[in-house]
């Protein structure tokens, strides 16, 4: 559907994308993932049409972006960073401009605008001024602008930001519904959400495709050895001897918890073993009870962290320094982590 | 378009900027019409109008300030721009709203002959006459204020600009009159012109060499000029603020005078300003 061929964007000397190279097929959904600055929105606005590259060409649907702008935007809806909405005019209003704009035929105008406004749940606010909206509101009837028309590929420049975790969710469950009739490109700098709605990440970092591929593989292709991360009623000597006498483990770390008596014990197994059971059984005949066990093997945010910062996975500075860090407050889901996520994902796409 | 255009005339019809700018045009000749028309009983509508020019210095940034400088500020030039219509259309889509919201007070203007010649014999060809070299001379400074919101983002900065604009195409037939016409001074001022050429060069490509180059070639062919052809540039500033000038194609309207070099004249303003508009639209998108 989409082809980008070398595509370099320029900003004086700053290079905010560089050479970057991919395809979009039909039907899946796409994620651009990377950090602030990354070049992610540059990218959208470039195939979209926004902006023009310095070198490079982009082919949507066959049709050159800019040798042919006007069929190449017919199959395209963007829903741009900010939503690019008239403050000015009700949902209604704007949407059948929208409409209008993209040549909808006046017979299947109105359907249409009923058929976006419901998918977007925005009906209960169609009189309403945009100027008065919440920004959850906002960014929905942007979203609901990108629909209009029901163009084959859906680019969404990260659709969920603003919305509350309840929205978000929804949000999410409406771009998994419209990814199987459409393509769909989403960026975002939130793990969680696209480890958990897209079938296919491209990781960009500094304008460069660092890595693209399935969720799965990727943090299959990553994961070195099994980490465990363990929560253990007992004390340091005990915990010691314990583990002495544990094989298949390269490494661990144990430190006080924030409950009394309780420890928290990061471990690492030699590559290719699965310590879990044997650590069970070990710390059951040691008398030490594990309150809480999860394997924290190469969740896709060390995926990402790694290749956006080539540094240390296991440095835990180099985690804050990292920006969409900061970003994940906003986004409750993240707190627990991205691995929940992740999870949910790979389920979701063993049920499909 | 359609669509631009409708959306267009709608918002200014439904924020104060529509009506501001209707109700100082009305007010303005309104005052005028009164004084000149209807205390003195004068039948020619040229008095009228010609004191009555300068509104548009006034009016014109008010209503062209945010026609594309908003749309920048606000991102929804986003919008515009990756739907399927190219920035040519868009860009007419405004300009025609611009000159939609005009006629609104043209057409009440437009009665005021009319309400004259209930009084007396007025020549209503002459009044009509004025009044459409009125009505081309707004729309070619709705053109120019519509280029000048398009290079900023701030509506603003781009009322300052076409505030400024606007006074000096009114200005220009007085303000060549103060300036010398022989051949040295056209010599002179097209250097100076040269060098601000190949400043904006210099600023666009960083090159020292191009620019430099450039403007050791302007001033080799106007060095040549100044010898070869002294009589051609005689008067030559003159010549170029003249096709500034906004006023005096005016003048020969409110004479009486249909004369097709005006209309042409004001057409071909409000072209160059939307081709220019659109080039600018088009310029953003590659820088």
């Amino acid at each position: 559907m989409i082809e980008v061929k070398n595509l370099v964007k320029r900003y004086g000397s700053h290079l905010a994308v560089d050479h970057l190279n991919f395809t979009v097929e039909k039907g899946q959904i796409y994620g651009f993932l990377g950090p602030n600055g990354a070049g992610k929105s540059t990218t959208m606005n470039i195939i979209t049409g926004y902006i023009a590259s310095t070198e490079g060409t982009v082919t949507v649907d066959g049709h050159d972006i800019l040798e042919e702008p006007e069929a190449a935007k017919r199959c395209i809806g963007y829903l741009p960073e900010q939503p690019p909405l008239y403050m000015d005019m009700t949902v209604t209003e704007y949407l059948r401009f929208v409409a209008e704009l993209k040549r909808i035929r006046k017979t299947e105008r109105n359907e249409m605008l009923d058929h976006v406004m419901e998918l977007t749940g925005i009906q209960d606010v169609k009189e309403r001024v945009i100027k008065n909206l919440s920004k959850g509101y906002r960014q929905r009837v942007g979203l609901a602008q990108a629909l209009v028309g029901m163009p084959e590929i859906l680019i969404l420049d990260e659709p969920t930001v603003g919305l509350d975790p309840k929205q978000m969710i929804e949000i999410r469950e409406l771009i998994r519904s419209l990814g199987r009739d459409h393509t769909v490109i989403l960026s975002s700098h939130i793990l969680s959400e696209v480890s958990a709605v897209c079938d296919y990440i491209m990781i960009i970092s500094k304008g460069k495709l660092v890595a693209s591929d399935t969720p799965e593989n990727l943090s299959r292709a990553m994961a070195g050895a099994q980490k465990l991360s363990l929560l253990v009623k007992g004390s340091t000597e005990k915990m010691e001897t314990a583990f002495g006498m544990l094989t298949g483990i390269s490494q661990y770390h144990c430190e006080q918890s924030e409950e009394d008596g309780v420890l928290r014990v990061e471990l690492e197994a030699e590559p290719e073993t699965d310590v879990r059971e044997a650590v069970f059984f070990r710390m059951a005949e040691a008398g030490l009870p594990i309150l809480e066990m999860k394997t924290t093997n190469m969740s896709l945010e060390d995926v990402f962290l790694e290749l956006t910062e080539g540094e240390a996975v296991s440095d835990p500075e180099a985690d804050s320094e990292v920006d969409f860090e900061a970003d994940s407050e906003a986004d409750p889901e993240a707190d627990s982590g991205a691995d929940p996520g992740a999870e949910s994902a790979d389920q979701e796409e063993g049920e499909e | 378009m359609l669509a631009i255009y409708k959306r267009e005339v709608k918002a200014y019809l439904t924020s104060m900027l529509g009506y501001v700018f209707i109700a100082l045009n009305l007010l303005l000749v309104g005052i005028y019409f009164t004084f000149y028309n209807l205390q003195y009983g004068y039948p020619y509508l040229d008095y009228t109008l010609s004191g009555v020019s300068f509104v548009f210095l006034v009016t014109t940034p008010i209503l062209t300030m945010k026609v594309m400088a908003d749309e920048r500020r606000q991102k929804t030039d986003q919008l515009l721009l990756t739907a399927p219509i190219t920035p040519g259309t868009i860009v007419a889509g405004k300009y025609l709203a611009l000159v939609t919201i005009f006629l609104i007070p043209m057409a009440i203007i437009c009665c005021y002959p009319l309400l004259l010649s209930s009084f007396g014999e007025v020549s209503l060809k002459m009044a009509y006459t004025a009044l459409l070299g009125y009505f081309l001379s707004g729309c070619a400074y709705l053109a120019l204020g519509m280029f000048l919101s398009s290079i900023t983002e701030s509506p603003v900065l781009a009322a300052v600009i076409t505030f400024g604009a606007c006074f000096l195409c009114y200005m220009a037939s007085s303000l060549s009159s103060f300036i010398s016409g022989t051949t040295f001074a056209t010599y002179v001022a097209l250097i100076a012109v040269a060098a601000l050429v190949c400043l904006l060069i210099y600023s666009m490509t960083k090159s020292s060499v191009i620019a430099g180059l450039v403007f050791l070639l302007a001033v080799a062919v106007l060095t040549v000029c100044y010898f070869v052809g002294s009589s051609w540039m005689a008067g030559g500033i003159q010549r170029i603020i003249g096709a500034f000038d906004f006023m005096s194609p005016f003048n020969s309207f409110l004479n009486g005078i249909l004369d097709l070099k005006s209309v042409l004249y004001y057409i071909s303003a409000v072209a160059v300003c939307g081709c220019l508009t659109v080039q600018s639209v088009q310029k953003r998108r590659w820088s």
